[in-house]
């Protein structure tokens, strides 16, 4: 927590000192209200007071009341400038860092936990620096400064306020202690409720073909049963709350008045009426008193959880990045080459290698395909070009060049990368194919066509409302999935890239589909290099290479034909995708 | 949990039909209406006791105050009683007497020839004894002018009423006429002069009295109030006893006694108010999302595809706590605030109109500041709202296309838009948070205003005696009383709005138009007779909304034990055959029968019973491996479940697991997609039925498994009537019929032979296949 605060600027600072004079100019008008109201309230006990008296004293007063309120919008100001600043700042560093965070690490936060760390735990701390921020330094304040002003006026008026708020802080520590857990499996239960709910929506045709309704709802049912009960426990136990708090706080002013009686009662003449002065004065600040320490107690309920916020930012600021980027401008001599030299890679704390001592080289212009089965590590392999992981031993050469040497600019300006799942983002069509910087300045219009049409996108392209203008939804949400991937590939081929990288970036097209455009992109690619990895036989087939991996290790190369011949493993998918016919038709 | 004022968090959506909307949830609430009544009657008497309670506290320091100013009455008594006794009427009649100058010739002489003595004095006492013959009172008067050298010479010891009176105390007494502040008597003469007198039943003795006269005496004529209070505390008891303030003891004990109860009672009130709603708020929530989750397996199959599944959970979360939350706060805050607003402004202007006139109206001020700044906050915060969509969607996009945000060099791009976003987001979030944080420092503001002209208005009052200084008192309390409800009546206002809105979408959701109802279907058939015969005659069939039917006239038919095909490129419709087979969508003319039976006459209960059905989205629960695999049969023994794992090849692999066939599957489990699908398909083969659904994808799978799934597959289609979405070209030859789907059309039908034949669009996905 306070290492984040560290994110504040000089500026940043200098208001928050700002602040935190306003908030003592606030609480010390704040406290001064009590003492004209005493004055005015000894003044109207008093025979003969002349009633210039009164206005003037009550001017004063309203004159406190208002100069508070003017301090306290100040402050107020200020908090809300360095909250949002603070927030803002803190938001852009995780942006940042996380832009440039090993893919490794992405995978261990997981995407969906790193937005909420960017947006919802920020935003958490910034309300903290908001409120709290304010509420902390005003409560110690005020309660040190009213107990002060109290503290002589009578011990058995301290005694009685010691004692109320002890009674409130016991009161609310043990209902923090009983409930606080418990919240906590609120929230586990609340998260099961909708997963049970989810699980039903998902799995919707098959609950349904199960004739599972029931015992659905019964499984929600049940869900839903704990957690009400537990919420109403919970609820219960805070019910409680107000009215001891009322109760705290009345009775407290009553024990004043009721001991104040007794004390004048037994003073002599000449103190009687300082003494009912005093009384209506310690009254209200005791009230001060109180209401700090309820405010404190408000702090720490804050406080733990801005904590837990500021534990899950810290986590992703203090990651280390392991893929250094390097200053080659990526001027080379040779064009489209790939050359991979005894690669292995495992990750950081693995003991087992996903790859290991893998070396071939494609030139200009061919094709290289890798099949394995899941988990034989060839999207791991592809994954090395475009410095997503860095080779453990070995090098990865792109043009002859080590790609570690590479500026990532410089690099990615050579390479078209077609993800799994492709993406997506909230923008036009063209918007979508032309995306990103290839250093060669804007992609034209006409460059965006040919891309769509060679990707065999510019069919249902065409078929939108707005065509190239047509607004795709964040996510993709208004295309089909293999309209995304088509969308996807057209961008690589937007790119006009020395090497394209498919990584199964064909399974959600139709083999009809899927062989048109492979057919098409080889023709518009002449000379580029391509690297695919697919599951389906029919989409490689016809690579110049084929690189056959299992757990982690190159067992075969080779076209398809020779690897039929030669490679047992090869042989296996080919067979249980393809009859033997077909296979000897191709 | 208390939940921050005015958070910039808050809700601001806002509901349709508002009215509509509060009617409906509180007709929905009509079961928990004797609760509510008791929360709400106990809601309006706490406030009634919150609003009667400062008139108490004002009698409690009205009789408090009685304690400090001096009791007039007696006072004035006792100065009267003794201050009479040394007028000079007291002093004229008994003086002669007291004194009894020797005037006597010869002590004349004596003091006359006295040489100690001046001149002066003789002629002046010459002149004084002429006196005593015209006016004997002005002689007396003046023989204090006289030195003590001659006064001593004309005194003498006497007895007075028995009493010695020396010759110093006859000087002191001509000198009381003479200096009223040095008033200095022997005990014997305060004997004479005092006696004993009795005032409210305090004894008061001469020489207390005596002491009394002369500590007034000695006071200044303008000294103040406080001066004479001190002066008052020296004076010996009897005296303080008569004079002090007295404060009726037993009264106070009695008031503070009733607050107790008052406030105990206000406090428990509130409590069983507290449980009372969160009882119903529970209850009602509970309700509701069971609602909710029956009514998902009611809806038709097209309401989930217009609707997003996330939508629909944040219904039974987000929407449904929302309307918890604000039937525990601020829906019993709302009767106790109005009742606690109304209460308190006629109990001011009972107390005291001009008072009342002048809380209401001083606060009045502050409240018109407070609205003017409400009203333009909101547009901050639904401003804020919005922009922090704008960058929270930005970096949602950004991080999970994150790969592809950095080989396409697109971070530049993507941080201008972010910092964009950002500092939009740092803007409208500097404004609404300094504006909601306002709040708090003007309700202060307002509470002190009003406290001050209810002070400075109550004084005049006062000193007017008009009320008396407890009216103040009750009027500070009134104040607070009054300007705090309203506050909590604008946010529970806020929060209604947003329960509006929640509900709106709860209710939207229940009331959605449900699948036909099936009652008075009396066909059934049993599974075990089936034969295995489907006919479509003349389907046809169209999605809502869709201008052409998806399926037109489609005729088809299938034999017992038969598998067919479904092929066609992606997007061609191939669910949609399953959508038609397992009734869950009705079909718009035409028929589809089972054994002859139409459909139309059987239940969807039925028919499901008669279907297996696979599909590629290998649908697992967070459960153990063994109920995900029986699913929703019932005596199932273990044995069957493992001989079932055995033939599809899982057992073994659910054996290496470390709790076996109990382990519970969860998303991050080692269970790889190609085992996912073994799983459902042994969850498929445990259901014995004549008809098979299948859809064959097999993407993504490694190849070991795939064969495996392949294995199981196959298995799974003995002996069944199996409708197959088909991808592995051998499944499609071997097919007894092929359905070819384009565009959601069936556009042939055939074995593979005659489709090939055809060389139409059959022919044509089939060739593209292995081009060069």
């Amino acid at each position: 927590m306070l290492k984040l605060l560290k994110n504040l600027t000089k500026k940043e600072w200098i208001y928050a000192i700002f602040c935190v004079i306003l908030i003592v100019a606030q609480v010390w008008l704040e406290l001064k209200i009590p003492d004209y109201m005493s004055e005015i309230t000894v003044l109207v006990q008093t025979e003969g007071s002349k009633i210039e008296d009164i206005i003037l004293n009550g001017g004063y007063m309203v004159l406190c009341a208002l100069g508070s309120l003017i301090f306290a919008a100040s402050a107020g100001y200020f908090a809300a400038y360095i909250a949002s600043e603070f927030s803002k700042n803190t938001r852009k560093q995780i942006f940042s860092k996380v832009q440039n965070l090993d893919t490794e690490e992405i995978k261990n936060f997981q995407t969906s936990s790193l937005i909420t760390r960017t947006t919802n735990d920020v935003t958490q701390i910034e309300m903290l620096i908001a409120m709290g921020l304010q509420l902390l330094v005003k409560a110690p304040i005020t309660a040190i400064w009213a107990i002060t002003k109290i503290l002589n006026k009578g011990w058995q008026w301290s005694a009685i306020t010691g004692v109320a708020v002890l009674i409130l802080l016991s009161v609310i520590t043990t209902l923090m202690i009983i409930v606080i857990p418990r919240f906590k499996i609120v929230q586990k239960l609340i998260d099961k409720i909708n997963g049970i709910a989810r699980e039903n929506l998902t799995g919707i045709r098959v609950v349904r073909a199960f004739n599972a309704e029931e015992y659905q709802e019964e499984k929600f049912g049940k869900a839903n049963n704990k957690l009400t009960d537990l919420q109403l426990f919970n609820q219960k136990k805070f019910a409680i709350m107000m009215p001891v708090m009322y109760l705290i706080m009345y009775g407290l002013t009553l024990s004043i008045y009721f001991i104040g009686a007794g004390l004048i009662q037994n003073s002599v003449l000449a103190d009687k009426i300082t003494l009912f002065g005093n009384m209506i004065v310690f009254s209200s600040y005791a009230m001060q008193v109180i209401m700090s320490f309820l405010m404190l107690a408000m702090i720490f309920m804050i406080i733990p959880r801005a904590e837990v916020s500021a534990k899950r930012i810290n986590e992703v600021l203090d990651t280390k990045q392991n893929i250094v980027p390097g200053s080659f401008d990526g001027d080379t001599k040779e064009k489209g080459t790939v050359e991979f030299k005894n690669v292995s890679f495992k990750y950081p704390d693995a003991d087992e290698y996903v790859l290991e001592n893998i070396s071939f080289k494609v030139n200009q212009g061919e094709t290289i395909a890798f099949i394995g089965s899941t988990g034989s590590g060839k999207s791991t392999l592809i994954n090395l070009v475009p410095r997503f992981y860095d080779a453990t031993e070995g090098e990865v050469l792109i043009d002859g060049v080590n790609v570690k040497d590479y500026k990532p600019e410089a690099l990615n300006n050579k390479l078209g990368y077609v993800p799994q799942k492709a993406v997506m983002f909230a923008g036009t069509v063209k918007y979508n194919i032309s995306y990103g910087d290839n250093g060669k300045g804007e992609i034209s219009e006409d460059k965006i066509k040919q891309a769509a049409k060679v990707a065999q996108a510019s069919e249902f392209i065409e078929k939108m409302d707005d065509k190239y203008e047509t607004h795709i939804a964040q996510g993709g949400t208004n295309v089909s999935g293999g309209q995304k991937q088509r969308l996807a590939i057209a961008r690589a081929i937007a790119r006009d890239p020395e090497i394209y990288i498919f990584d199964d970036s064909f399974s959600a097209l139709d083999y009809k589909t899927d062989a048109v455009l492979r057919k098409e992109l080889k023709n518009y690619t002449q000379n580029a290099t391509s690297l695919i990895v697919a599951q389906r036989i029919g989409t490689i087939m016809n690579a110049d290479k084929i690189v056959v991996l299992d757990s982690g290790k190159c067992v075969g190369m080779g076209t398809h034909k020779e690897l039929l011949k030669t490679c047992d493993v090869y042989k296996e998918i080919a067979l249980s995708q393809l009859s033997k016919e077909e296979l000897e038709n191709a | 949990m208390p939940r921050p004022n005015h958070g910039p968090n808050d809700n601001y959506e806002k509901a349709k039909d508002f009215k509509g909307a509060i009617k409906r949830l509180f007709s929905e609430l009509n079961t928990y209406k004797i609760l509510i009544i008791v929360a709400f009657t106990l809601a309006i008497l706490g406030s009634i006791i919150s609003i009667l309670a400062p008139n108490r506290l004002s009698d409690l320091t009205d009789e408090i105050s009685a304690g400090l100013v001096i009791n007039q009455d007696n006072m004035e008594a006792l100065n009267k009683k003794a201050t009479e006794n040394l007028s000079e009427e007291k002093l004229k009649q008994i003086l002669p007497e007291l004194l009894s100058p020797n005037l006597s010739e010869n002590n004349i002489q004596n003091i006359m020839s006295d040489k100690s003595i001046s001149n002066k004095d003789k002629e002046n006492f010459q002149n004084i004894l002429k006196q005593f013959n015209e006016d004997k009172e002005a002689a007396f008067k003046a023989l204090s002018s006289l030195p003590n050298t001659i006064l001593e010479k004309i005194f003498k010891e006497t007895k007075y009423k028995g009493i010695t009176i020396t010759i110093k105390d006859k000087i002191s007494i001509i000198k009381i006429g003479e200096d009223s502040k040095n008033i200095n008597l022997s005990k014997n003469l305060q004997k004479i002069f005092f006696s004993e007198i009795t005032i409210d039943g305090v004894k008061i003795s001469a020489e207390d009295q005596y002491k009394y006269v002369k500590a007034l005496g000695s006071l200044d004529e303008n000294v103040d109030q406080s001066e004479i209070y001190k002066t008052l505390d020296t004076l010996p008891k009897s005296i303080t006893k008569a004079i002090e303030p007295v404060m009726n003891m037993d009264k106070i004990k009695g008031i503070t006694l009733l607050l107790v109860c008052m406030y105990l009672t206000s406090a428990l009130f509130t409590y069983i108010q507290s449980i009372c709603m969160t009882n119903v708020a529970n209850k009602f929530a509970n309700n509701l999302r069971s609602r909710i989750s029956v009514k998902i397996n009611k809806l038709p199959l097209k309401y989930f595809d217009k609707h997003q599944v996330g939508d629909i959970l944040s219904r039974i979360t987000n929407d449904v706590d929302m309307i918890a939350q604000s039937m525990n706060q601020s829906l019993a805050s709302l009767v106790s605030s109005i009742t606690l607003f109304l209460g308190s402004i006629i109990m001011m202007f009972i107390t005291n109109w001009i008072l009342a006139l002048t809380a209401i109206l001083s606060s009045l001020i502050g409240f018109i500041g407070m609205a003017f700044i409400l009203k333009n906050s909101q547009k901050y915060f639904i401003q804020r709202q919005t922009e922090l969509g704008n960058l929270n969607g930005h970096i949602e996009e950004i991080y999970s296309g994150l790969n592809v945000v950095r080989a396409y060099n697109g971070k530049e791009e993507a941080n201008k838009k972010f910092d964009e976003f950002n500092s939009k987001v740092c803007q409208s979030n500097k404004k609404s948070q300094f504006l909601s944080g306002l709040m708090q420092p003007i309700m202060a503001f307002i509470g002190n205003f009003g406290y001050v002209a209810v002070c400075i208005v109550g004084a005049v009052l006062t000193m007017n005696g008009q009320i008396s200084f407890g009216v103040i008192v009750a009027f500070m309390t009134y104040v607070r009383l009054f300007t705090n409800p309203l506050s909590q009546i604008a946010q529970a206002m806020t929060s209604l709005q947003s329960t509006a809105a929640a509900s709106e979408r709860v209710f939207d959701f229940v009331d959605e138009e449900e699948m036909k109802k099936e009652d008075n279907i009396t066909k059934h058939l049993v599974t075990k007779d089936v034969k295995g015969y489907i006919d479509f005659e003349n389907v046809v069939f169209k999605y809502d909304g869709n201008d052409e039917p998806t399926i037109k006239n489609f005729t088809a038919h299938a034999k017992p034990g038969q598998k067919i095909a479904i092929v066609g490129p992606t997007g061609a419709g191939k669910t949609t055959m399953v959508n038609l087979l397992m009734k869950f969508y009705d079909i718009n003319s035409g028929d589809i029968k089972i054994d002859g039976v139409s459909t139309k006459d059987l239940t969807r209960e039925n028919i499901h019973d008669l279907f297996t059905m696979v599909l590629q989205d290998t649908w697992l629960f967070e459960g153990s491996i063994k109920e995900n695999i029986i699913y929703n049969r019932t005596n199932i023994a273990e044995e069957k479940v493992k001989e079932v794992c055995k033939e599809v090849g899982l057992d073994h692999f659910i054996r290496t697991l470390s709790k076996g066939y109990d382990t519970i599957l969860s998303d991050n489990e080692s269970v790889s997609a190609g085992q996912r699908q073994l799983l459902t398909i042994a969850r498929g083969m445990i259901k014995e039925t004549p008809f098979l659904i299948l859809d064959e994808a097999t993407s993504n799978v490694d190849t070991r498994t795939e064969e495996l799934v392949q294995t199981a597959m196959d298995k799974l289609t003995e002996g069944k009537t199996s409708f197959i979405i088909a991808h592995r070209l051998s499944t499609i030859k071997n097919a007894d019929l092929i359905l070819v789907m384009k565009e959601g059309n069936i556009v042939e039908q055939g074995n593979h032979e005659e489709l090939m034949k055809q060389n139409g669009f059959y022919a044509n996905l089939y060739n593209s296949q292995f081009e060069e």
